[in-house]
């Protein structure tokens, strides 16, 4: 017994470190001057920061930061409100009219927007939506309210109707008390949504690399990506940038890593 | 995913009818039951609430999905206004493209290949870490963790580790080779390579969704299989995988998904290269269309992806739907 407990330990730490492995090469790398030419496995001797310089103003990351900042929030906002909104009437009335829409909203979930990216990308010149906010934001939209209404007719579905028809002979509107009374209660859900979404938002390349094109448009992933290409032989400063634009959404999955796991568990075993 | 379907399949305003429920209430949901009775409080106007959505799908998804499957009937460059019908010609030119075989298989490892993988090994690891050790809670965050990059990122980490000068793994080659080795550029391993940093990346949501599905498992059918005298891997195959069963399905048909429309990684470790070596068919597409300025054989490709995704993960979900209710 206690040597399988041993044995068991002894996996789990051999996982840890195997997974922490690719970050520990990353810090190293991003921690050493340009010309120690040392081993990545080697903890820097003398901790230099001018990678970290370089690259911020290299790929010029603070407009990035902006850029990705400003996407980001609006997109959630957007998500949170439309998927929110339809997600109730899906839910509470499944009528085979809303039956059908809701397949067919789900049914999206198989669309990958890399398929219709010639067409939508015409369709971008069009609109003049090329290099916009509002473009790339109703992009990111639309491709995830599919996850957003899925999550929130799920949970909708776990509220009782009495709360409305007690609402309703109080003689509120079921518009009024939708607003006031149940989006109020969505606020777990709404942290899953949250998380979900805006860690996609925040990492997306696709999107922002074909429909942010010009320079102080770019996002972090596209800033890197050109940034990459010219640096391959300062692959310090590369790793300094990926670092840098990691770091966020890391530090707060590390902080609030309950949410993250509970939010994505709860999504699933539902379904 | 399949809960929510599977309760839309108990009919109208089910729950509505359920039982406890006061005749004045019952009254509410009768009045609202028709589409195009719009009181005030009809359920017709408050479908109202997903219009939104629906527009922004039809301009955004359905509209250009409809351009696409036009422009792929053209010789269209992407700039030009002036093009002619084609018909068929660049789904028969697909048929004569050299690479397509290449790309089509590459596709399929990054798809079938990395399901596997995550699956087999996120299941390997959610049981390892529903046990009562002291160090799972700290496991569990760190395997997760590389979910959280971006996957362009994250192929940017693994090029550190790869790249043939300076690179991590050749710095461990150096002490038992002669000369270092340059995987990246080796076309019959940068797929695999590929195919294993997106299983790496992933296999952490694997693991958290299994992890969910066995603290679902009552404690109550392990110790009745007990008594009936089941050893470990009996438990195993009888208890824990059937009921495991819909957490199986979710992760195989995102992972399908995730995997069959595989792009950032491949643009961060190889961007497709060398020649057609690991491209696959989001990355031919891109290339067709930006590089080669060949938009109709470029929406034709995206077609061909289309289709692809939609009837692998769509039998895959029937196949393991099915399974789940047989047992």
């Amino acid at each position: 017994m206690k040597t399988k407990k041993g044995i068991t330990y002894a996996v789990s730490i051999a996982i840890t470190l195997l997974h922490i492995l690719p970050f520990y090469l990353l810090l190293t790398t991003s921690l050493k001057p340009i010309t120690d030419l040392s081993s990545k496995w080697r903890l820097p001797t003398k901790i230099d920061w001018s990678n970290f310089t370089n690259a911020w103003e290299g790929a010029d990351l603070g407009r990035a930061f902006i850029n990705n900042f400003v996407i980001t929030a609006f997109s959630l906002l957007i998500v949170i409100l439309l998927g929110s909104c339809a997600a109730y009437p899906l839910s509470r009335f499944q009528t085979k009219l809303n039956k059908s829409v809701y397949t067919v909203i789900i049914a999206t979930l198989i669309v990958p927007p890399l398929t219709i990216l010639v067409p939508l990308y015409q369709f971008y010149i069009d609109i003049n939506g090329m290099n916009t906010y509002w473009g790339v934001i109703l992009l990111h939209v639309t491709f995830s309210l599919p996850m957003a209404i899925f999550l929130y007719s799920g949970f909708i579905g776990t509220i009782p109707r009495e709360l409305d028809e007690a609402a309703m002979i109080d003689g509120l509107s079921r518009f009024r008390l939708f607003f006031t009374i149940i989006l109020p209660l969505l606020k777990p859900i709404t942290a899953t949504v949250l998380i979900m979404t805006g860690i996609h938002v925040w990492n997306d390349y696709q999107f922002s690399v074909f429909f942010l094109q010009k320079v102080d448009m770019r996002t972090i992933t596209v800033a890197l990506a050109s940034f990459f290409g010219p640096n391959t032989n300062r692959i310090n400063w590369v790793a300094a940038g990926s670092l840098l634009a990691a770091l966020p959404a890391t530090l707060l999955y590390l902080f609030m890593q309950r949410w993250f796991i509970s939010g994505l568990a709860s999504g699933a075993v539902k379904g | 995913m399949m809960g929510m379907s599977r309760k839309s399949l108990d009919g109208p305003n089910s729950a509505a009818t359920a039982q406890g429920q006061t005749e004045a209430s019952r009254n509410l949901y009768r009045k609202g039951a028709g589409f195009m009775r719009m009181s005030r409080n009809s359920p017709g106007l408050l479908n109202l609430m997903y219009v939104p959505v629906l527009l922004l799908f039809s301009l955004f998804i359905y509209y250009p999905f409809i351009q696409g499957i036009r422009v792929s009937f053209t010789n269209w460059d992407g700039f030009n206004a002036n093009y002619s019908w084609i018909g068929l010609d660049n789904y028969v030119r697909m048929l004569h493209d050299k690479n397509i075989g290449t790309v089509i298989r590459n596709t399929l490892i990054y798809g079938v290949g990395s399901t596997f993988f995550q699956n087999a090994i996120g299941l390997m690891y959610a049981l390892l870490l529903n046990q009562s050790i002291r160090t799972r809670g700290l496991t569990r965050t760190i395997v997760y963790l590389p979910a959280i990059v971006s996957p362009l990122i994250m192929g940017y980490i693994w090029y550190f580790f790869f790249q043939f000068r300076g690179g991590a793994l050749n710095d461990i080659v150096l002490l038992f080779a002669e000369k270092p080795i340059n995987l990246l550029a080796n076309p019959d391993a940068n797929v695999w390579i590929i195919m294993a940093v997106n299983t790496f990346q992933f296999v952490g949501v694997a693991m958290i969704i299994f992890l969910a599905g066995l603290q679902s498992i009552s404690k109550d059918y392990y110790e009745a299989s007990s008594i009936d005298g089941a050893g470990p891997v009996s438990k195993f195959l009888n208890v824990t995988l059937p009921l495991l069963a819909p957490s199986i399905t979710i992760n195989i048909v995102l992972n399908l998904i995730g995997g069959l429309k595989l792009f950032d990684v491949i643009i961060a470790l190889t961007k497709g290269g060398p020649g057609y070596a690991s491209q696959s068919l989001s990355t031919l597409m891109y290339k067709t269309y930006f590089g080669a300025q060949d938009a109709g054989y470029a929406a034709a490709l995206g077609n061909l992806m289309f289709l692809m995704i939609a009837i692998i993960s769509v039998a895959a979900l029937l196949f393991l739907r099915r399974k789940e209710i047989q047992s």
